[in-house]
């Protein structure tokens, strides 16, 4: 296994804040994109993503939906960035009791961007013409066994900090409950 | 299932505080489309000309136009209808922004509002949920101000808030609608929405807006936006800045002001200062605006940056667009810094940036002749800038003189006498219009001025050029990819156009020509304002995205209705009909149909006389400018020619004939 190396495709949106305008075309093609049978219906409410703006202060943040959780976050904290204040859940992708976005507007259910899996960019990249949306896709070398490594040094300062036998115990355990 | 619109209005009945949401007849979209279509139809059916603007029977429609809320770039507009105080007519101004697809989420196509409240409230619509909300603690406040507080109150920061300021509230003739960066200004319906007692109407939506054929209403989203990108990259050569490129138009991106400050005019429409852009101004003026602009922002789903977020020093944060950017500079012959910074104030306060600052310059025009004197302006300060916001907020209280030209330079000349109607020299239909006097008169625009019944040249003008271009090879250049036109015979109208000689104005385009293009930007215009489509990416511009090739599909693919060009057309006819009709039952009547007597310093009478006649033919209206009953029966509406009948219409037109 040693020195094996492994490619993986990530896939990013840039996200440009200076040269969002505020239009929302991303909501309103995510929203069509997503509707079944395709484009048979437009609804920001069911966008995968949303510009979170404040006009006043000048707050566009295009922000994409990411993974679904159970609980809020205990303290909401701001950032003040470049003299312009923002909510710490202005750049959050979760979908979360704190908030009504990407959220299903009837069932409730949790939204998430795909990337728009099987077209060839996604559609609210595509859609944005004020280059606040940059579509890159990089391959990435991952080495095998690094990994290896990292583990194994980990597991080495368990074992040291609560002997051995306990970690095999617990890795017996975890196995069993899989 | 209804396919782009929604199918249901809410009526909303403020004296008894009563709220409906109503179904609506299928057969009335095939006919009217929606938006302005619709309204008309509506105010045709429930607004007698007995009603005045003020009348709790006066009714103010909100509605978002048919293709609202579906896919299509720049698709976001309100139309919002009613009889004005100032014009008597019907008066149809209307807004981009954010407010007409979140209507159509919610689930409507239209808010008709009736009656009055006894005291100020607000609207707010939440979906299914819909309340009438007391506002007293909102009186007195800005228009973006309300909607901050509102959307706080209510803490709903994804709400769209249309509202008005203290001038809609003291029932000024030119007070707006408010909504960030947009506004439905012109006749005075901000007036009508706060004698009806309602400081804002407040919209939240979550629901779908279908479309019939998606795969094909997308393709055709998609061609518009190649298009829209291929126009970016290749802007009409030889025009002015604002007309090479698409938008409503993009005032706030653009810093080179030569045009309109040497071409239109000064003070109350009075002077022109050519060579007045120079270098020295050019870098001032640059620098005033980057440094007030924070952000160049868009409407609803349009790529088009014809807005900005714009911060003056020390003053609260609003928005801007189009030409109210020059409007206050020039009526006050000052420079962009002042212009930028009492429009901040006349935002807030909600006051048309057309009739506003004209106003202000005419009163000081007063001032200067002696028809006004120190008694009418006690304690005004003596430096035009300072002249400007004594002013302003005196109108907007109505205060003093400011009671008197809150109704604008019309009714204000009227009730000052001594002569001051000499100095309302700019108004088409008791209104003010741009500030612009020129040479040579226009066939083209000479048709516009007088029978756009929405009474603002931006509003009809667009598709053919301004003016001739001055080589051939250059027109000849312009034709080529000149895909828009609605019959071949336009290019040759426009190639045959030269500045001197048999082929120039006044007699050329000939008055036949004439009405066809006249009828063709109408058109375009009209189809715009019911389908709810910015005419900044329209009707407005030459070689646009959307026209009358691609429209019916639109509609086709997008409402189910089945759409060709000939029927569209004819839509738009029945409707822009109906709108004549409204007025035409509240008195208008040819003699009102000019441009002001100095538009043109020279004037040509009979060729303006065959002008009219030509095109009141041409649209089957008779020689008042009334539409015939063969005409309206061609429309299906002869309920239109039998209230005329009913109400003596033409037995009256016809003794004037007549007599003439």
């Amino acid at each position: 296994m040693n020195g094996d190396k492994l490619t993986k495709t990530v896939k990013t949106i840039r996200i440009d804040v200076d040269q969002c305008n505020g239009c929302r075309a991303c909501e309103v093609i995510c929203s069509a994109v997503h509707a079944a049978p395709k484009y048979s219906s437009n609804n920001p409410g069911r966008s995968r993503i949303r510009v979170i703006t404040e006009p006043m202060t000048d707050v566009y943040v295009p922000v994409y939906a990411g993974e679904y959780t159970v609980a809020e976050c205990a303290g909401r904290d701001k950032y003040t960035i470049d003299g312009k204040q923002y909510d710490e859940c202005a750049f959050c992708r979760a979908s979360c009791p704190s908030r009504n976005i990407f959220k299903e507007p009837d069932s409730g259910l949790p939204l998430k961007c795909d990337m728009c899996e099987g077209e060839d960019e996604p559609m609210c990249v595509k859609w944005c013409l004020a280059d606040a949306l940059i579509y890159e896709e990089r391959e990435e070398e991952v080495e095998e066994q690094e990994e290896q490594e990292e583990l194994e040094i980990g597991l080495e300062a368990m074992a040291d900090k609560f002997g051995m036998q306990k970690i095999l115990d617990a890795v017996s355990r975890m196995s069993v409950k899989d | 299932m209804r396919y782009a619109e929604t199918g249901f209005n809410l009526e909303v009945d403020l004296t008894r505080g009563n709220i409906e949401k109503v179904a609506t007849d299928p057969e009335d979209t095939e006919l009217y489309l929606g938006g302005l279509g619709t309204n008309a139809k509506i105010m045709w059916d429930r607004v007698p000309p007995e009603v005045d603007a003020f009348s709790p029977d006066n009714l103010l429609i909100f509605a978002a136009g048919l293709l609202c809320g579906t896919p299509a770039t720049g698709c976001n507009r309100t139309i919002v209808s009613t009889i004005s105080p100032q014009t008597k007519l019907m008066a149809f101004s209307m807004m981009g922004g954010f407010w007409a697809p979140e209507l159509k989420y919610a689930g409507y196509d239209k808010v008709i509002l009736r009656g009055k409240s006894p005291n100020l409230v607000y609207l707010w619509i939440c979906d299914d949920k819909v309340e009438i909300r007391d506002a007293s603690h909102l009186k007195g406040k800005g228009a973006i101000e309300t909607a901050e507080l509102i959307k706080n109150e209510l803490n709903e920061p994804k709400a769209q808030v249309a509202a008005i300021g203290m001038a809609g509230e003291n029932k000024v003739f030119y007070a707006s609608i408010e909504q960030g960066r947009s506004s439905a200004s012109r006749g005075g319906i901000g007036a009508v929405m706060g004698d009806k007692g309602v400081k804002a109407i407040v919209v939240r939506g979550t629901k779908d807006i279908n479309v019939a054929q998606p795969e094909k209403y997308i393709e055709l989203c998609n061609e518009v936006m190649e298009y829209i990108k291929w126009r970016e990259d290749n802007p009409i050569q030889g025009v002015i800045p604002i007309l090479a490129i698409l938008g409503s138009p993009q005032e706030m991106a653009i810093h080179n002001e030569q045009w309109h400050t040497e071409n239109f005019m000064w003070g109350n429409s009075r002077v022109r200062r050519k060579g007045f852009w120079n270098d020295e101004i050019a870098e001032e003026w640059t620098d005033t605006l980057n440094n007030a602009r924070t952000r160049l922002i868009s409407c609803f789903n349009c790529p088009m940056k014809c807005g900005a977020t714009l911060s003056m020093p020390g003053l609260p944060t609003y928005m801007m667009k189009c030409f109210t950017k020059l409007t206050y500079t020039m009526a006050a012959f000052s420079n962009l810094d002042f212009g930028l910074t009492i429009a901040q104030r006349a935002t807030e306060y909600g006051v048309d940036g057309y009739s506003a600052p004209q106003v202000m310059a005419f009163a000081l025009e007063l001032y200067e002749n002696g028809i006004l004197t120190d008694d009418d302006f006690p304690g005004m300060p003596s430096d035009t800038e300072g002249r400007f916001y004594w002013m302003l907020d005196r109108i907007v209280r109505r205060e003093g003189i400011g009671d008197v030209l809150a109704d604008g330079t019309y009714w204000a000349a009227k009730a000052i006498g001594k002569g001051a109607d000499e100095y309302a020299h700019n108004n088409i239909k008791k209104q003010e219009q741009l500030p612009l006097k020129l040479s040579m008169l226009n066939p083209i625009y000479f048709l516009m001025y007088c029978t756009g019944e929405k009474i603002n040249i931006t509003q009809i003008e667009g598709q053919f050029p301004q003016a001739p271009f001055p080589k051939r090879e250059h027109r000849e250049k312009f034709v080529k990819d000149w895909f828009q036109v609605p019959d071949e015979k336009f290019k040759q109208y426009f190639l045959d156009w030269e500045f001197r000689g048999e082929f120039s104005n006044p007699h050329y385009p000939t008055p036949e020509m004439t009405s066809e293009i006249v009828n063709w930007q109408e058109m375009m215009h009209y189809i715009d304002d019911a389908l709810g489509m910015c005419a900044g990416v329209s009707s407005f511009h030459m070689k646009p995205p959307y026209h009358i090739h691609n429209f019916p599909k639109f509609i086709s693919a997008g409402a189910g209705i089945e759409m060709d060009e000939d029927k569209l057309a004819k839509a738009a006819k029945r409707y822009r009909t109906l709108v004549r009709a409204i007025n035409i039952n509240r008195g208008m009547r040819r003699k009102d149909e000019k441009p002001p007597e100095d538009h043109w310093k020279k004037r040509f009478p009979e060729l303006e006389a065959e002008l009219l006649d030509t095109y009141y033919k041409f649209k089957g209206w008779n020689n008042d400018g009334i539409p015939t009953k063969e005409s309206l029966h061609e429309l299906g509406m002869d309920y239109v020619a039998a209230d005329f009948e009913k109400r003596g219409v033409y037995a009256e037109s016809k003794d004037v004939a007549e007599e003439g």
